[in-house]
């Protein structure tokens, strides 16, 4: 395979609900040579693996099959890679479905490279005395409800899978910008030592991890922050050059609005220290780094710099942590906050007397109090939504929150209206520890193919 | 004068875990220096004091006219068992904005 000087790497999806569409608009459109689909977010790996302890087949992004559908004609017609993460908690069993997908759609016998080693469940298992990265505390009480433990892997195992030269690299757990400064890595032969274009590939995969959000997607504001055509909006690309130049662009005649503005957001988005954003690749620094407009819709990225990649993994640890349950109800009119108010004690206070307990609890007066705090300075509406909720050990004590807030109706203060059926989910917490490299083995499997 | 942050800078958040990071980045270059002086920690953590027990901390990101406010134990213990509406906090970029500011030139 020849080597080529600049690649376009496209963002298909920036969570597992993204919108399809736009991802199809910038394969057809695009000119792009690769198309990235993140669609795992903290908890899902986690909550993946109880489908595949139901079902051993399952275990991946469960939109994997319609995602694909809509571009892997286009894909493959153009030669356009994907590289995904939705393997989730069952990279093969992802990288399988997404072969039926394939011959399905009568593109034949499509071999994908699968990368293997981010769950580390048996691994963490037996180290009881790691400590948790919120609180220091040691995992050990954890490893009873343990549910999956999975590393945050780099772009190096995943280059070396495309190395494999399969259509497709089905990942489970990578950290998001990983996954897009994989074929430059994999394109361009960049090594570990060279951390400015490191630093600008990750920079980049940071842009488009979140695909509309860096192109005006979660921005717009009336008369301040203007953007066209939003229900149209465009997914991102970004330019990469074997010399570590970078430009962000969009989909072209999308709607949105990609520019220096967009671009500064979405770099600081989920952002602590600006000098030192840990992947496992390298640790960024932002501080430096300048934006530029080259052209509408185009941004220039240059100057993010790097220190090399720690010696450890990031890993989340879920577990099982009980349920959540949770009612609502409507206030109108007359005095609507304090028949409110009122029915919030009634409801906690029955809850007190049929001798439920909860781990935490919540009173919301959506309208009023729900986002940002009770504050008594503010305004009372016309009318608010009372919601409790609460987390509890047993399912009987969550679903009783709903139950209780709904005999608001005949039990409660006048004049309410509109209570929803009692809501219980059950909660898979997430929380994380350091492992070193070592100890995390990865392995590529192709599946397909000769 | 007073000033809205609002007036002078837009803002996103982020989470991680239970914390939150909240940009705030200028319109203009001029009011870098003017936001580093009165959008002091101890402000942010006085409009959020019914949301967040924080500590909350201040980057400079001098280069894209802007800052970074990272506050922690703001989102009622973190997505995945938050008990509230906006478990991410995403909104929470709005109690930023609405900060006042006194001697605006």
């Amino acid at each position: 395979m020849t080597k080529r000087d600049t690649i376009r790497i496209g963002s298909g999806a920036g969570t597992s609900d993204d919108r399809m569409v736009p991802a199809l608009e910038l394969a057809a459109r695009g000119g792009i040579d690769y198309l990235v689909f993140e669609c795992l977010a903290e908890r899902t790996v986690a909550r993946e693996n109880q489908s595949r302890v139901k079902d051993p087949e399952k275990g991946y992004t469960p939109s994997l099959h319609e995602r694909l559908r809509m571009v892997l004609p286009t894909c493959m017609k153009k030669g356009i890679r994907i590289v995904s993460n939705m393997g989730a908690a069952n990279p093969i069993g992802g990288a399988r479905a997404a072969r039926q997908e394939a011959r399905d759609l009568g593109l034949g016998d499509m071999p994908v490279a699968v990368v293997l080693g981010d769950d580390v469940t048996e691994i963490v298992r037996g180290m009881p005395h790691l400590k948790l990265m919120e609180n220091g505390e040691p995992l050990e009480s954890l490893i009873p409800k343990l549910a999956s433990a999975n590393a945050y892997l780099g772009a190096d195992v995943v280059s070396a899978a495309l190395d494999k030269g399969t259509p497709m690299v089905m990942t489970g757990r990578v950290a998001d910008p990983s996954l897009f400064l994989a074929p430059m890595i994999h394109e361009f032969g960049w090594s570990y030592d060279d951390y400015a274009k490191l630093a600008q590939g990750t920079a980049a995969g940071h842009l488009l991890e979140c695909t509309a959000s860096v192109t005006g997607g979660c921005f717009g504001w009336p008369g301040v922050k203007e953007v066209q055509d939003l229900a149209r909006n465009g997914y991102p690309f970004a330019d990469a050059k074997a010399d570590g130049a970078i430009a962000i662009g969009k989909t072209p005649g999308s709607g949105g609005r990609l520019d220096v503005m967009t671009c500064t957001e979405q770099l600081i988005y989920e952002m602590h220290d600006p000098k030192a954003y840990i992947t496992p690749d390298c640790v960024l620094d932002i501080t430096e780094l300048e934006f530029t407009q080259e052209a509408p819709d185009r941004v220039r990225v240059e100057r993010a710099r790097a220190r090399p990649r720690t010696d450890t993994y990031k890993v989340t640890v879920g577990y099982a942590e009980g349920y959540i349950g949770e009612g609502e109800i409507s206030y109108g009119g007359i005095d609507a906050v304090a028949r409110a108010r009122w029915a919030a004690e009634i409801v906690q206070e029955r809850l007190r007397l049929r001798g439920f307990t909860y781990e935490d609890f919540r009173v919301d007066l959506i309208g009023m109090t729900s986002l940002h705090g009770d504050d008594s300075r503010r305004p009372e509406p016309y009318e608010v939504r009372l919601r409790l909720a609460g987390r509890a050990r047993e399912r009987k004590a969550a679903h009783a929150i709903g139950f209780e807030t709904r005999a608001m109706h005949m039990h409660g203060p006048g004049g309410s209206g509109g209570a929803c059926e009692p809501r219980v989910k059950d909660v898979l917490a997430v929380k994380s520890v350091l492992l070193p490299r070592h100890l995390v083995k990865t392995e590529i499997v192709v599946e397909g193919g000769r | 004068m007073n000033v809205r942050v609002f007036d002078l800078a837009h803002s996103r958040t982020g989470d991680k875990g239970n914390t939150s990071n909240i940009s705030v980045i200028c319109y203009q270059e001029k009011d870098w220096e003017f936001l580093k002086r009165e959008l002091t920690e101890e402000r942010v953590a006085e409009a959020f004091r019914l949301i967040a027990k924080g500590p909350v901390k201040r980057h400079e990101i001098r280069n894209l006219k802007a800052f970074n406010f990272v506050i922690e134990n703001a989102l009622g213990g973190g997505v995945t068992i938050s008990l509230a509406q906006d478990i991410h906090g995403k909104s929470l970029c709005n109690v930023m904005l609405a900060i006042e500011l006194p001697n605006y030139a």
